[in-house]
């Protein structure tokens, strides 16, 4: 099965659940004077459980469309039907083992390091090593460079939403 | 309408603002060039700046002079590396690629930016022109209507989604307005689908969400692919810039045409720059003559200018129904919707009466930043082009940390950069799929809306009475099943037809 079809299978499920919380178990608490109305905090998603439940079916066993390149059918004749982004074109997921999946997991666990990293050391060391570690994996080794250019950005940017902005950024670490 | 004109006009050309259209421009052109960086991703870092500024026609004017920048930007980026940062660009590679190879970079940029300019700018006139008519029209609808015409415009934004991807994009749309609900809804205090957890009290913050679909996904896709961010432009030497009087005489009805065109596009929802851009392209090639229709796709510059003003048009159609209606039709103008809510500004029909000084001040401001992008770029073409020369190990962590500090100082909150990091690894695993991201956002924002609409719909007729009672709503639902019907119609005779000639070989 495609991985569109196992998505369109888990935005089934979400929208069983979705349903299940919207039918069953929001109205209980609804106030008497509430029940009254014509529409409920629960109308309007239960609507949408219906329709996604709908949209989802049709997705997960609709039939599909023989891949065309988008940017090739716009040269020619049919560019209404041309894709949204074109462009998505470039990636093919079953090339997937020649791109660079783990240098992305790996900067999605900078960025996490980062959050929980965040307030404890202070914006400023924070962002350094965020930016310095960032450009490590990508495979920077001048690292005078990586690291003079980190700070003074850091220092910029921090003056700039700090000052300009006026929204406040705990500098330093927790300690300090 | 000249009324309007001299409050725009005394809104927009204070010292600050003119300091705000440069900087828009400058900042879009610069990050717009860089590959795979489109205007959504470019605004939504933005936003935050936008909001801080505080002043509604101030913010708003930054963020269109930063959507024309980018958009701008891309184009050049299609023209020397045949690498488009923006969907919206891809046609203008075609013609534009090919002549920067023959050794015309120079005049290639110069055609793109002054066709870019004319579109934007006949964009303008005709959102001056339509807008005001289309907002005293908007003004006699009722919530019924509304809600219907957002059912309209979300359905609209599925049909044009493409072949096949009208499913997935009504999928995306429907997953949107769900998360649109997590939260205290507007209807009672009743917090909704937070499962206990306080984050969510207040629902999904929207620049997270726009950073986690836009931003975070084309950065990951960057590393992924490094092809996608070729470097070795053979960088610098762009010369010549000129072109010919001949040339001019060339191009200028082609302008004319698909600015037009261009525009009329835009202004229904879910079409936009996109394709606006291809379908300018293959009208001015089928109607080109013998020799010039040889010349497309080698460097014609009918074909490069016919993409570039249709897509500039475009991006000025897609005001249209976001300050008559207050519904985007397309991914950056609901960006836009979402700053200005923000901003205490609700755009619709009131706006013009309520706030005229905020409407004028962005058509203003259109007109200037249209010539802050032609006096700044041309010139300047040749420098700035070597920001593409940065290194990607520069590159990416400044996106990925600009993505976080975005969704951080809105919130204040580093809760906010997990929720961002795991909605930005789900959009990714999307746009493996094909599923296109924008009707989600979309669906997202216009969620609040369609549901108190709905809601007070129901509540004035007392049930679902005012679907027939009110044939304009009725209309406009059947408009809107069909619009998603269609599409799914043809493409099964289409699929039927195929699969008789395959059996037929």
């Amino acid at each position: 099965m495609a991985l569109d079809r196992w998505i369109a299978l888990i935005f089934v499920a979400l929208c069983f659940v979705y349903g299940y919380a919207a039918f069953f178990t929001m109205d209980q608490l609804l106030p008497p004077i509430l029940q009254r109305n014509p529409i409920w905090p629960s109308t309007f998603p239960k609507i949408l459980a219906i329709c996604g439940v709908i949209v989802g079916l049709v997705v997960l066993f609709g039939s599909k469309p023989p891949k065309v390149d988008a940017a090739a059918k716009a040269r020619g004749l049919d560019p209404l039907e041309a894709d949204e982004a074109p462009d998505d074109a470039v990636i093919d997921l079953k090339r997937l083992g020649d791109y660079n999946v783990w240098q992305a997991v790996a900067l999605l666990v900078a960025m996490v390091v980062y959050a929980l990293m965040l307030r404890p050391l202070g914006f400023l060391l924070a962002t350094v090593a965020f930016l310095v570690a960032g450009g490590a994996l990508l495979g920077e080794r001048k690292f005078h460079i990586m690291i003079l250019v980190a700070v003074i950005a850091t220092g910029v940017i921090w003056y700039l939403v700090q000052e300009v902005l006026g929204i406040f950024l705990s500098p330093l670490p927790r300690f300090m | 309408m000249l009324e309007g004109i001299l409050i725009g006009l005394s809104a927009a050309v204070t010292p600050f603002n003119l300091m705000m259209v440069v900087f828009g421009c400058v900042i879009g052109t610069l990050i717009g060039m860089l590959p795979g960086l489109g205007p959504m991703s470019i605004i939504a870092i933005m936003i935050p700046v936008a909001i801080g500024l505080g002043d509604p026609t101030a913010a708003l004017i930054l963020l269109s002079g930063v959507y024309y920048g980018a958009i701008f930007g891309g184009s050049t980026s299609s023209i020397l590396l045949n690498a488009p940062g923006v969907a919206g660009t891809v046609a203008t590679s075609f013609d534009g690629y090919p002549m920067a190879r023959k050794g015309q970079a120079g005049k290639a940029l110069t055609i793109a930016a002054i066709a870019s300019f004319a579109g934007g700018t006949i964009g303008a006139i005709l959102l001056m022109i339509f807008a005001p008519a289309l907002s005293s029209v908007a003004l006699l609808f009722h919530s019924a209507e509304y809600f219907a015409l957002m059912v309209v415009g979300l359905s609209a934004i599925a049909a044009f989604a493409g072949t096949g991807q009208v499913g997935k994009a009504l999928m995306m749309t429907i997953l949107g307005l769900m998360m649109g609900t997590v939260g205290e809804g507007a209807l009672s205090n009743m917090p909704r689908f937070t499962f206990g957890v306080m984050e969510l009290q207040s629902g999904f913050s929207f620049i997270t969400l726009a950073m986690a679909m836009f931003a975070l996904p084309e950065a990951m896709f960057l590393v992924m692919n490094p092809a996608r961010s070729t470097q070795g432009a053979d960088g610098g030497k762009i010369t010549n810039l000129r072109i010919t009087r001949q040339e001019a005489r060339t191009i200028a009805p082609v302008i004319g045409r698909q600015s037009l065109q261009g525009f009329f596009i835009g202004v229904l929802p879910g079409a936009g720059a996109t394709i606006a851009s291809f379908l300018g392209y293959a009208v001015e090639r089928n109607i080109a003559k013998g020799d010039e229709q040889k010349e497309f796709g080698k460097g014609s510059i009918k074909g490069l200018a016919a993409p570039e003003a249709a897509n500039n048009a475009a991006c000025t159609g897609s005001f249209v129904p976001l300050l008559t209606l207050g519904i985007p039709g397309s991914g950056t103008t609901a960006i836009l919707l979402g700053a200005l809510i923000a901003l205490n500004v609700t755009p619709g029909p009131r706006l013009m009466t309520d706030q005229p000084e905020v409407f004028w001040a962005v058509i203003i401001s259109m007109y200037i930043g249209n010539l802050v992008l032609l006096i700044l770029n041309l010139p300047l073409i040749p420098y700035i082009a070597k920001i593409l020369t940065v290194p990607r190990t520069y590159l990416i962590p400044f996106i990925l940390f600009f993505t976080m500090m975005g969704s951080y100082i809105g919130q204040n909150n580093s809760t906010e950069l997990l929720i961002l990091v795991g909605f930005g690894v789900v959009a990714t695993i999307l746009r493996f799929a094909d599923y296109p991201l924008a009707p989600l956002l979309i669906g997202f924002i216009l969620g609040t809306m369609l549901e108190d609409n709905f809601a007070r719909a129901m509540q004035l007729y007392r049930g679902f009475s005012f679907i027939i009672e009110r044939p304009m709503t009725l209309g406009l639902l059947v408009l809107a099943a069909l619009l998603v019907i269609l599409p799914s119609y043809r493409r099964l005779r289409a699929n039927k037809r195929a699969q008789g000639v395959a059996d037929g070989d």
